[in-house]
């Protein structure tokens, strides 16, 4: 199959396509983790993105449906180096190549993908846009697609949020806004003896203090933080329960009580940022999603953790409330951070 | 204060540290430093399981308390529970990391019983041995019983593992940094493609892991990370895991608490420099307080590949024909490769060339179950005779993933011999890592055919940086690979530009020497205000780390790669005289591509080489040559050694540091040696020298610029002439050279840089007698011996030469000598079982010491020690066995032996008339015969001097090989055992001096 991926900046590169043939727009972000690629495609934070993984072997391991971190696949497209034309593991219940493709995802191999990421390095990430097909590709027609794409206005979290509340685990009560929820983030709690009720993004927070409610955790999910205002006024009216952010929650909880968030030229995707604990004065090595980060945090909160190498914000702490940038869940990643959790427990 | 005995490093430079000591490492010898030093710290984790061994020792011992010593990083608390296999598993216990089920023994009883106990195979492992020497597995009782007779000796603990075999499970390595504040990070993963059963440092190990899931990686990495905060690291550590990857169970197998060969493959393989973090440590910075030299960023994170690294061993087994290709839990491996790809074939193929290595003819089914070091070749072959992967899986328990990348490297070979070699055809190719030599061989026709026309498709490679991040951010280093894909991120250096070609592989006659050279190189050219561009592909190597040059390319050493290079930078030249024969090799290639060769010219290194060619210049300088011919078949060599009359010296004439060259004493000899050694044919000439018996040999390292000619010194091998410069103890100045000998050596040597048009770097070898000063061989490039003699007089050779290959002149005055220096030479014998040990023309050691003293003896003795050899003992023992024509020296060697006290036993032959000497029955023929004595430990040194031949049955191979197991000197030359004796009389005086002290 061919396969073509088109940039806004006029790149365009021909390679060799997989997974469905069809064609879609995203933006084009890249991933540094070496392993974890069914973790990722099925992280709803990636809805409304093309993504590349830096490493060149790709499905050496297949995909098994544990590592699933929602029910399908988030991104618009993918582009790897190589993808592994058979898989080995233990787990593996079909080849990643057939799980994109039935998933309707699709992408590019054979490529140049660390030019890709060098590209994206300089410039920033871009809207592109991925095309496979077994007939000539019109890159003309791709490119012009690409124009009305702007991923900054799109409310991604509405289209990835649950539509009905679910429940989960048995213990302490946590209200769960799911603005695209990893299921890594619900394993962790459930662990945790917690009673876990995933609520839509756009619940009021009377829909929240209904199911009265321990401590509320804020979750990661897709998209520019700034124009969820709803989500924002339901967390600031929330205030007087123990709450904990987690990514795109954490970016909203600075919205929430003043602060505010900026794009980050080509954002944090990997698993392995080191993270400073100011308070702690340790080094955690994180996983990462994110496009947007605070700039400037709240009044009254205090700046808890800082990544090592732009100094951009990776935490901070309110009354009763705290959030991190990053994912503690991992999955994939590093475990190091899940001691977070254990807080939010200890805090209910 | 840095300690090594070590000439051929950079680390026993003199700018490396403030005070260098060139000193045997022993504990009397460090105990004098400290002493004379008082230092405040001792960092034990850089120098390898020598240096650990011995900062344990000091500790141990007390030293370090009564000079009141900290340890810098890791310290000996956390070295003894990572050491020590008992507390080790302790330790596992307690904080819950499965361990295999084991036992330390120090009894064969104990060991036993627990084999029985677990189930045979067990695994032996001896503690703290340096490469896991004298460990094995023992599939029933004898063989437990012969493994744990050598595992207690070698053990500096005389502690043994017995351990439950876990043959076939996937063998994975994480290499972790600690701060002393806690923080913890992970630098590389590394998964062995041979399974577990083959010691890491003998398997083929790709990096990153790639048939781990995110589960299963995180789930080692966290183990990894317990067992290192538990431990208490210090500094950087290396962390084996094995896992059984049909159920995701898994084991810690051991952890070294140091940097190690495995942390040095880390560093390389992502760029991120694990032993200065490590140091910095040491000193107490924590992660995020150290920057990342690649990026500029912070330290504290881990590092991401965007491409594939390939390690492949380099084995000796071209050396050593007699000894057994079977790979397993020891070291028999002398060095390794690195190759960088985006896929694993590229990776594959780019390592296999770099090796570089004859593939002989063989058996593939003979290599697969029992793996060797040509398996990688046999399951290629099995591939290609249409096997299977489940079948090779199950023979060789190595992962489907794996087998199936090969699978597909071999279909497509067959794709590309099969079909028209289209652009995309070749492009696949190349991209799949195949060399144009390879493809050329495929479809019968020449490299450079092939070459042109990749080259009129516009095929040609691209250059990637190593970053340590995957591109994310903006790397400052230089360190390249090649792909082909769209973009070159190696635009050409900017301003005058030198590429230095790096000697690939650390092999037996291609020693650490080389790379010590090439690095010089570099650092001599940003001296001198040129760019470097450095070529290598050993990861173990200052030449490859990423600050010694402007420019590294990670890079096989062929035509092909090294050219791609040339034509990527087009530098203002190239210097093919510092790496060993791997570089010069290339020279003519690279010249007529239309490389700009700088120091002597490809003329001037073929007139070397070619012995008719050089045989007419010695005629027309009238400087003599042993008698020598040239034999296409056997009857022609008979004829040529009966005239110049025996014994002789042959050498097939594509010979590498004396492979397969022998001193033969008559006829039959002569038949075997023809029959059984080498391939004569036409195009396979066999050369003969005559040997000059009881004659000294010596060799020069010299550098020329053309004009002057700088005598670095006349070295003088102590044994007789006949053996390997390589393998001769060497000592510098000479001692039994007369002044006009002298000058005749410097006037020939003169004569012949100039009669050769040498430029830069020469070495030549001598052999005087009876006044007549004969010359054996010149070589126009850089000798192993050049960072001996650099270190000796004080001045860098290396540099030297580089001003004179740049153009520039050099003075030509003669070096002080304010002292004697030694060479001795270290030797892989022990780890290859089967071997012999006895010295000749072919070269065998693997590395070398240096002792300085301000008497030839002491200088001589300090060598010896620094390479292990020395007597302890009260009531010390001799054993001799002399051949017919050395035992005229009987009388005097027995004389010497007995003012020292030594008791001594020996042969009927060799002592039977020596007054109080003990004659020992021949093996076997009665008890205690040599074998039995020496493995009771009753003897403390052997002198045997071996008959030529070699064959295993002998009784003086046993005594030999017996002697090697047991740890005690073995001399095998009359010379050297007088020598030795000597300075054994004065160990009593035993000085250490900084060089520089050493130097006034």
């Amino acid at each position: 199959m061919k396969a073509v991926l088109a940039l806004q900046d006029g790149t365009v590169l021909h390679g060799i396509g997989f997974g469905a043939k069809t064609e879609r727009v995203g933006e084009l972000v890249f991933n540094t983790s070496m392993t974890g690629y069914e973790e990722a495609l099925t992280d709803p934070s990636y809805a409304g993105q093309i993504l590349l993984m830096t490493y060149p072997l790709i499905g050496n391991y297949g995909t098994n449906g544990n590592d699933k971190e929602s029910d399908k696949i988030h991104v618009s497209g993918f582009v790897v180096r190589q993808i592994s034309p058979d898989h080995e593991h233990r787990q593996a219940d079909n080849s990643l190549n057939s799980f994109l493709g039935q998933q309707g995802i699709p992408c590019i191999s054979g490529i140049d993908t660390r030019f890709l990421v060098r590209n994206i390095r300089d410039k920033g990430v871009m809207p592109a846009a991925i095309s496979v097909s077994n007939n000539e590709i019109d890159v003309k027609n791709l490119l012009s697609k690409i124009a009305d794409f702007d991923y900054s206005a799109v409310d991604f979290v509405s289209k990835v949020t649950t539509s009905t509340p679910k429940v989960f685990g048995k213990g302490k009560k946590v209200a769960l806004i799911d603005f695209g929820v990893k299921m890594g983030i619900v394993r962790e709690l459930v662990k945790r003896n917690c009673e876990v009720h995933i609520l839509p993004s756009y619940s009021t927070s009377e829909d929240v203090k209904a199911i009265e409610p321990d401590g509320i955790l804020l979750s990661n999910g897709p998209g520019n933080p700034a124009i969820l205002t709803q989500a924002h006024k339901t967390i600031r009216e929330l205030a007087d329960k123990p709450m904990f952010g987690i990514c795109l929650g954490h970016q909203l909880l600075a919205h929430a009580f003043g602060g505010s968030t900026y794009k980050l030229k080509f954002g944090h995707r990997g698993s392995n940022h080191g993270v400073h604990d100011l308070i702690k004065n340790r080094i955690s090595i994180t996983t990462q999603n994110h496009g947007f980060a605070v700039d400037k945090i709240p009044e009254k909160f205090e700046l808890t953790h800082i990544n090592v190498n732009d100094k951009s914000v990776e935490g901070m702490k309110g009354d009763n409330i705290f959030s991190v940038q990053y994912h503690p869940e991992a999955s994939p990643g590093p475990h190091d951070s899940t001691y977070l959790f254990d807080e939010f427990v200890k805090m209910m | 204060m840095l300690v090594n005995s070590n000439p051929a490093t950079i680390q026993t430079d003199r700018d490396i540290a403030d005070r260098i000591y060139i000193e045997p490492l022993t504990l009397g010898i460090l105990e004098k430093i400290i002493e004379k030093e008082k230092p405040d710290a001792l960092l034990a984790t850089v120098g390898g399981q020598t240096g650990l061994n011995l900062s344990m020792e000091l500790f141990r011992n007390g030293i370090l308390e009564k000079y009141n010593i900290k340890f810098l990083g890791t310290d000996a608390a956390s070295i003894e529970i990572a050491e020590s296999r008992e507390h080790f598993n302790r330790l596992m216990e307690k904080i819950g990391i499965p361990i295999l089920p084991g036992k330390v023994v120090k009894d064969f009883k104990t060991a036993k019983e627990f084999a029985e106990s677990i189930g045979y195979p067990v695994i032996v492992r001896p503690s703290f041995t340096l490469g896991g020497s004298g460990g094995g597995t023992a599939y029933d009782e004898k063989e437990l019983e012969k493994i744990l007779d050598l595992a207690v000796r070698l053990s500096a603990t005389q502690e043994t593992l017995i351990e439950k075999s876990v043959l076939g499970w996937g063998e994975f390595e994480y290499e972790v940094v600690r701060d002393s504040a806690g923080n913890t990070q992970i630098i590389c993963n590394m998964e062995n493609i041979d399974p577990m059963g083959i010691h890491t440092g003998e398997s083929i190990v790709v990096a990153p892991s790639q048939t781990l899931s995110d589960v299963d990686h995180q789930s080692l990495r966290n183990a990894s990370l317990k067992i290192v905060n538990a431990i208490g690291i210090k500094g950087s550590c290396n962390v084996q895991l094995a896992m059984n990857q049909q159920t995701g169970e898994y084991v810690v197998i051991e952890v070294n608490p140091r940097l190690s060969r495995s942390s040095s493959l880390a560093s390389k393989a992502t760029g991120y420099p694990i032993a200065r973090v490590a140091t910095k440590i040491a000193l107490g910075k924590t992660l995020h307080e150290i920057k990342n030299a690649i990026t500029d960023t912070s330290a504290a994170f881990e590092p991401s590949l965007d491409y594939v690294v390939l390690k492949i061993p380099r084995w000796p087994f071209d050396k050593f024909p007699k000894t057994s290709r079977q790979i397993g839990t020891q070291m028999k491996s002398t060095g390794e490769v690195m190759a960088i790809g985006r896929t694993f074939q590229e990776a594959l193929n780019k390592a296999i060339r770099s090796l570089e290595i004859k593939i002989p003819q063989f058996n593939p089914d003979e290599h697969l179950k029992n793996a060797t070091d040509l398996r990688i070749f046999a399951i290629m072959e099995s591939f290609r005779n249409e096997r299977s992967v489940d079948l090779i899986h199950e023979i060789t328990k190595i992962n489907r993933w794996f087998l199936h990348r090969i699978e597909d490297m071999i279909k497509l070979e067959k794709k590309i011999a099969e079909n028209e070699l289209s652009q995309e055809l070749l492009l696949t190719a190349k991209r799949a890592g195949f060399s144009d030599a390879q493809i050329a061989l495929l479809k019968h026709t020449n490299e450079l055919k092939i070459r042109n026309l990749r080259k009129s498709f516009g095929i040609v490679p691209t250059y990637k940086i190593v970053d340590s991040c995957a591109g994310e951010f903006e790397a400052l280093t230089p360190y390249y690979y090649s792909v082909y894909e769209d973009e070159n991120e190696a635009e050409p250096l900017k301003g005058k530009k030198i590429v230095v070609i790096g000697a690939g592989p650390i092999r037996i006659g291609q020693g650490i020497e080389f790379d010590y050279c090439c690095s010089h190189a570099a650092f001599a050219l940003r001296d001198l205000g040129y760019k470097s561009i450095m070529i290598n592909n050993n990861p173990e190597t200052v030449s490859t780390d990423f600050d010694s040059s402007d420019r590294l390319y990670f890079e096989p050493l062929t035509f092909e790669d090294v050219m791609n290079i040339i034509e990527n930078e087009n530098p203002d030249g190239v210097i093919v005289q510092l790496g060993g024969q791997t570089s010069i090799n290339l020279a003519h290639h690279l010249s007529e591509a239309g490389a700009n060769i700088i120091g002597t010219s490809t003329d001037g290194i073929d007139i070397a080489e070619d012995r008719n060619r050089f045989s007419k210049l010695m005629r027309e300088l009238s400087l003599p040559q042993p008698e020598n011919g040239t034999a296409l078949n056997e009857e022609e060599a008979l004829e040529i050694a009966s005239r110049i009359s025996y014994p002789v010296v042959v050498r097939p004439s594509y010979v590498i540091a004396g492979r397969a060259m022998e001193i033969v004493r008559n006829e039959s000899e002569l038949r075997r040696y023809i029959t059984e050694a080498v391939d004569v044919s036409e195009r396979k000439p066999v050369l003969i020298d005559r040997y000059i018996d009881n004659a000294i040999e010596c060799e020069v390292d010299a550098v020329t610029d053309g004009t002057n000619v700088f005598i670095g010194g006349i070295m003088e091998h102590i044994e007789p002439a006949g053996v390997h410069s390589g393998d001769a103890n060497i000592v510098l100045p000479s001692l039994r050279l007369s002044d006009v000998e002298k000058e005749m050596i410097v006037d020939y040597t003169k004569k012949i840089a100039e009669g050769i048009g040498a430029v830069g770097l020469l070495n030549i070898q001598y052999v005087v007698k009876d006044g007549i000063v004969y010359i054996l061989e010149a070589n126009p490039r850089a000798s192993r011996t050049v960072p001996f003699v650099s270190k000796a007089i004080g001045i860098p050779m290396t540099k030297l030469a580089v001003k004179a290959m740049l153009g520039e002149k050099i003075s030509s005055t003669p070096p002080k000598h304010n002292h004697y220096a030694v060479k001795s030479i270290v030797f892989p014998f022990l780890k290859l079982m089967g071997t012999d040990i006895k010295l000749g023309p072919e070269m065998r050691s693997t590395g070398e010491t240096m002792g300085i003293g301000k008497t030839f003896e002491m200088a001589y003795y300090k060598a010896l020690l620094a390479a292990g050899i020395t007597i302890e003992s009260e009531k010390p023992a001799a054993f001799l066995s002399f051949r017919d024509e050395d035992k005229k020296h009987v009388p005097e060697l027995t004389e010497l032996l007995k003012k020292l006290r030594f008791r001594i036993y020996g042969t009927l032959g060799t002592v039977g008339s020596v007054e109080g000497a003990i004659a020992i029955p021949k093996i076997g023929r009665g008890h205690p015969d040599a074998v039995e004595l020496i493995e009771s430990g009753t003897i403390n040194l052997v002198v045997n001097s071996p008959t030529q031949g070699g064959h295993a049955h002998t009784d003086g191979f046993k005594i030999r090989r017996a002697s090697i197991q047991k740890g005690i000197p073995c001399i095998t030359t009359i010379n050297t055992a007088f020598e030795f004796l000597k300075a054994l009389e004065k160990t009593e005086e035993l000085e250490v001096r900084t060089v520089e002290e050493w130097a006034k």
